[in-house]
């Protein structure tokens, strides 16, 4: 186990001792103290790691993310997992606006309440949300599951491409071309894998499934030309 | 950029230490503010009939002393005042106004930067630890403070551009953000009577909520107002006698988080600021929800 004392080292060395191992792993199991808030921890990992944060988290945590597997023992700030590749992020408390936003893969867990615009442009990640999400979430997921156990702000899901959205509890409202859809067996199945994926008890037929209408300008044949 | 700091003491017992609390958390602010820093400190408060005003030098030599002196052979009331760095504090039995008109006939370049019976404003250009340094802020006393670091968008760099502002008696305004609106409401704010001193976004919010407050809105029905008419982002926090509050924009497109213990509620840009007060691993923390107003305030003065 290698431990960065954050009180002692700075964000710049913890960051450089996780990009020192992209091409051979040495240390499996490390463990960040005193992060007390800074921005861009555990940064652009490229490998398969296990990484405690221990303690409240700034902004970017986790970005770029591939392979590797990080919790935070706290909240996190605006954008954790942002743009994440793969591998696992976990969010102990709840996270600012801008989780996962633009994220091609991997699954982001928070077991708290998510901030504004989660999932915005989310490309492929799966975000489950054991609170609630703010408003503006998934403008523009293109791709990827988002999954909310507590209730969605407003504006939910605008201009959505693929992204699936599976909500248990309130919408405020719906953003542009977003709609309740059909709960079909295979959208049951997957998201009783995410939900028992990320550690949560709820039965995926307590959710509703909410995606695109494909009604907007893009989904219109008649304007292919114009690209 | 900008960052935004508060501290409001639930706990009178920590009134002697609400400086030393707070200098942590605005230096925590620089990297989000650079250019200049500055507070609104309340506490220390004068009687019915008297009235505090912080009052700002453009020189640094200024000779209170013979101002004071000038001051109270005018108005023929008694008077109190402590100098701190380039600023004064002066205490005055007196009412506003004439206090007002007596600086600028005596003073013409004194800027007053706040008056009421609690509030006192410091600030200037340079870092958040050259501001907390020049003023002690680590020394002062009091009941809750606001404080501001700035990173220049919408006008120069300058102590009268650095925030807080005043918007009337006792009360201020610190603000992340940027209002895009504000060249076309200073010149209807103007229109109704308002004075400005530069081309400072945040001074034109200031200036709406001191005309709304004078219009006979509670400083409730002032901000349901502003989120009307004030078109920008913002993160506001707002300092008034008995306490203070916090507002953001419909799309909250500024951080703004809330920390609150037994003893106090704590408000910051960032986390980072709030990392160093006492009992924060065990606080509640939260993230204000947009176009909602959030106030704290003991309940008499």
């Amino acid at each position: 186990m290698k431990t960065i004392d954050l009180s002692i080292a700075t964000v710049r060395d913890l960051n450089q001792a996780l990009h020192d191992q992209q091409h051979t792993v040495e240390d499996r199991e490390w463990l960040v103290t005193h992060s007390n808030g800074k921005h861009n921890l555990a940064v652009g990992v490229n490998q398969d790691v296990c990484i405690d944060i221990q303690g409240h988290a700034g902004y970017y945590c986790a970005g770029m993310n591939q392979k590797a597997s990080i919790t935070v023992h706290g909240n996190a700030g605006v954008g954790c997992a942002e743009n994440m590749m793969s591998g696992y992020v976990r969010i102990k408390g709840s996270a600012s606006q801008a989780a996962g936003a633009t994220a091609h893969g991997g699954l982001l867990v928070i077991e708290g309440d998510a901030g504004a615009r989660c999932g915005i442009s989310m490309k492929g990640i799966d975000i489950v949300v054991g609170g609630s999400i703010g408003h503006m979430s998934c403008f523009m997921g293109q791709a990827g599951r988002l999954v909310v156990c507590g209730d969605a702000g407003d504006a939910l899901g605008d201009s959505l491409y693929e992204t699936h959205i599976y909500v248990k509890g309130n919408v405020a409202s719906l953003g542009s071309d977003c709609i309740e859809k059909e709960m079909r067996a295979e959208h049951l199945e997957e998201l009783q894998v995410l939900l028992n994926r990320a550690g949560f008890e709820h039965k995926a037929a307590e959710f509703k499934r909410y995606g695109s209408a494909r009604q907007l300008y893009n989904f219109k044949v008649d304007n292919a030309s114009a690209y | 950029m900008c960052g935004i700091v508060g501290l409001y003491l639930k706990n009178p017992q920590l009134e002697s230490q609400l400086g030393k609390l707070f200098e942590p958390m605005l230096q925590a602010m620089t990297d989000r503010g650079p250019d200049s820093a500055g507070f609104a400190i309340y506490g220390d408060e004068v009687a019915d009939g008297w009235v505090k005003l912080t009052l700002q030098a453009t020189t640094g030599n200024f000779d209170w002393a013979s101002l004071m002196a000038e001051l109270e052979g005018r108005l023929g009331c008694s008077l109190d005042w402590f100098q701190n760095a380039s600023a004064a504090v002066l205490k005055i039995h007196a009412a506003e106004a004439p206090v007002r008109l007596a600086l600028a006939e005596l003073a013409p370049g004194l800027r007053i930067m706040s008056a009421g019976q609690s509030i006192e404003i410091l600030k200037g250009m340079g870092l958040p630890e050259e501001i907390s340094q020049r003023f002690g802020l680590a020394g002062m006393k009091g009941s809750h403070i606001i404080g501001h670091t700035r990173m220049a968008t919408e006008s120069a760099v300058t102590m009268e551009g650095s925030h807080p502002f005043s918007t009337g008696a006792d009360l201020c305004l610190v603000h992340n953000g940027s209002l895009s609106n504000h060249f076309r409401l200073r010149q209807e704010l103007k229109r109704e009577g308002i004075q400005f001193e530069t081309d400072n976004d945040t001074e034109v919010a200031a200036g709406y909520l001191t005309w709304r407050l004078q219009q006979g809105d509670s400083l409730k029905e002032a901000l349901d107002h502003a989120l009307e008419d004030l078109d920008g982002f913002f993160t506001f926090a707002i300092g008034t006698r008995n306490g203070f509050a916090v507002i953001r924009d419909p799309i909250a497109c500024k951080p703004a988080i809330l920390a609150e213990t037994d003893d106090y509620v704590a408000m910051a840009s960032e986390y980072q600021a709030l990392s160093s007060l006492p009992g924060i691993e065990n606080a509640r923390i939260w993230e204000p929800a947009p176009a909602t107003l959030y106030i704290w305030e003991r309940e008499s003065a």
